[in-house]
């Protein structure tokens, strides 16, 4: 289900919806994903988000659904949780599944994360930011020409975090991919992704460019603009805001 | 404190904040000169005694030595340690302990290997295959129900009362931990691996190998525990119905002439058995499992 030749796109949806029992999550949702575009996608929990990342990542087995969906064949999932392997060190677990040949681009990949030398350490050794460095080696070993990534950085602490968005945003500069980020930190979204877009009881109801060059940060009048409206959009009043 | 550079009045403030509670809180000052207090943890036993699991067992030779000296305990009952070493010598010089030993290791690990290669193969299919559990998963639950051992008259009618009715029936009980560990642990795979692997494209082939087999081996390796202690208990029982070899023979004969000394011989060689084969499968946990060690390990 490649998208269509000579297409731009890395993704295509058309009218894609998904049904638990009588409850729709996603309804007749369209989307286009530029190849190397890297999007965020918000939403309040619930608003069906990650049911839209299963559906990407093929992973919906059992869920009623219609509609159509080109992705690429070349596509990595990061996960929440970095899930790695409690039995296979890390370089197994970064090559996971891949012929032996591909061995040394384990050992490449694991250097761009600021993993090297950590080759034959156990998972278990390993600082829960450290897991999911390694969970991204493991994703971007494979080339994808879509990353998918649901809430990758949601378990770990505020520093490690700020450290990982540094590194996803060099990494995906590199490489190129096309990148679907579901996460529900606004800043977050802000700070990593070209487009952003607000999932709200299965529809989008947002779908925004950022258009920030230079560093993003906090105290810049564009970075905030762009805040007040997401935040607006997720349904958090003015008050709140002030609080945040 | 006259002169202060560029940003000064951080270091005054500090300063003062120390200098301010140095006399009220002397004790405080001194702490960092004995610096290797390590507070006892309030709860829990408290720390390890240097060579606690040895303790037990050393008093209860201590007290076997002192009554049999002292002449407290009947030596019919249970003659004195020294006599005891005295039968293993005997034992050794003529043979008889070796040839028995032999014969009832033979057996026990004829009873293991053939139940854990058994035991293993089929928890592998019906673990992984529906028709294979649909097929297999019954019989084993209902062999479950049956003790081993309540089985031994058939089996000693369909196969005779030499060897292979003993090691069949070693092999029969070990076959049961085996495959419901390893079978238990082959269906408990964490479903989230199972999704990383679908979004990895592996193929079936490395999803097993990579994935299932290696994620069982915990649950294997319960199974052999069991299976290694159920093993000494068949043989056991299969030594002492009919056999004219082994240590059960050798302890039955013994009963038979009053000899207790040579019984309690059998126990010892029963009981370093048991220690060597339960070491031997926790040796192969460190070995098999030396991910799930900790750094602190």
């Amino acid at each position: 289900m490649a998208p269509h030749a000579g297409s731009l796109n890395a993704v295509e949806i058309r009218r894609l919806t998904r049904r638990f029992g009588p409850t729709t999550i996603l309804d007749a949702v369209d989307l286009d994903i530029a190849q190397g575009e890297f999007v965020a996608l918000l939403g309040k929990s619930g608003s069906g988000k990650s049911t839209f990342l299963r559906a990407l990542a093929g992973l919906d087995h059992d869920v009623e659904g219609t509609g159509s969906l080109a992705v690429p064949e070349r596509l990595s999932v990061v996960f929440q949780d970095a899930r790695l392997l409690p039995w296979r060190n890390v370089i197994q677990n970064v090559t996971l599944g891949l012929p032996g040949a591909r061995q040394q681009a384990g050992r490449k990949a694991l250097a761009e994360v600021g993993l090297a030398g950590r080759e034959s350490a156990w998972p278990i050794q390993l600082s829960g930011g450290e897991q999911q460095r390694v969970a991204l080696a493991r994703s971007l070993v494979r080339e994808p020409a879509l990353l998918l990534a649901d809430e990758p950085f949601g378990a770990l602490d505020a520093l490690t975090r700020i450290k990982m968005h540094g590194l996803l945003r060099e990494l995906c500069a590199r490489h190129r991919p096309a990148v679907l980020l579901v996460t529900h930190d606004v800043d977050e979204a802000i700070t990593l992704a070209d487009r952003i877009l607000v999932l709200d009881r299965g529809r989008f109801i947002e779908d925004l460019t950022v258009d920030l060059p230079g560093r993003r940060r906090h105290g810049d009048a564009r970075f905030d603009a762009i805040r007040s409206q997401l935040l607006s959009r997720l349904g958090v009043d003015t008050d709140e805001r002030e609080a945040a | 404190m006259t002169y202060l550079s560029g940003n000064g009045r951080g270091e005054t403030a500090l300063l003062e904040r120390e200098r301010r509670a140095a006399p009220a809180a002397p004790k405080s000052l001194e702490a960092p000169a004995i610096p290797a207090i390590r507070r006892k943890r309030r709860l829990g036993p408290g720390p390890a005694i240097p060579f606690g699991l040895q303790i037990g067992p050393a008093v209860l030779v201590l007290a076997w030595v002192a009554g049999s000296g002292l002449g407290l305990i009947d030596p019919r009952i249970l003659p004195a340690p020294w006599t005891i070493i005295a039968t293993f010598g005997e034992l050794i010089a003529d043979g008889r302990l070796q040839s028995n030993f032999l014969t009832s290791s033979v057996r026990a690990l004829l009873g293991l290997g053939f139940g854990i290669v058994i035991g293993l193969l089929l928890a592998v299919v019906s673990g992984l295959s529906r028709v294979g559990e649909a097929l297999i998963d019954g019989p084993i639950q209902i062999k479950r129900a049956v003790p081993t051992l309540a089985m031994i008259p058939l089996l000693i009618l369909w196969l005779g009362l030499g060897e292979t009715m003993k090691v069949t029936i070693i092999t029969l009980g070990v076959i049961v931990p085996i495959y419901m560990h390893t079978h238990n642990a082959l269906r408990a795979i964490d479903e989230r691996y199972v999704e990383l692997a679908e979004t990895l494209r592996m193929s079936q082939r490395d999803f097993l190998l990579q994935v299932v087999l290696p994620g069982a081996v915990p649950g294997f390796l319960l199974g052999l525990r069991f299976a290694v202690t159920l093993c000494w208990v068949s043989l056991v029982v299969v030594e002492q119905i009919n056999a004219t070899s082994g240590l059960g023979y050798m302890i039955e004969l013994a009963r038979t002439y009053g000899q207790t000394q040579i019984i309690i011989v059998g126990l010892v060689v029963y009981a370093l058995l048991g220690l060597a084969s339960d070491g031997i499968v926790r040796l192969l946990e460190r070995r098999l499992l030396s991910w799930r060690r900790t750094l602190a390990h």
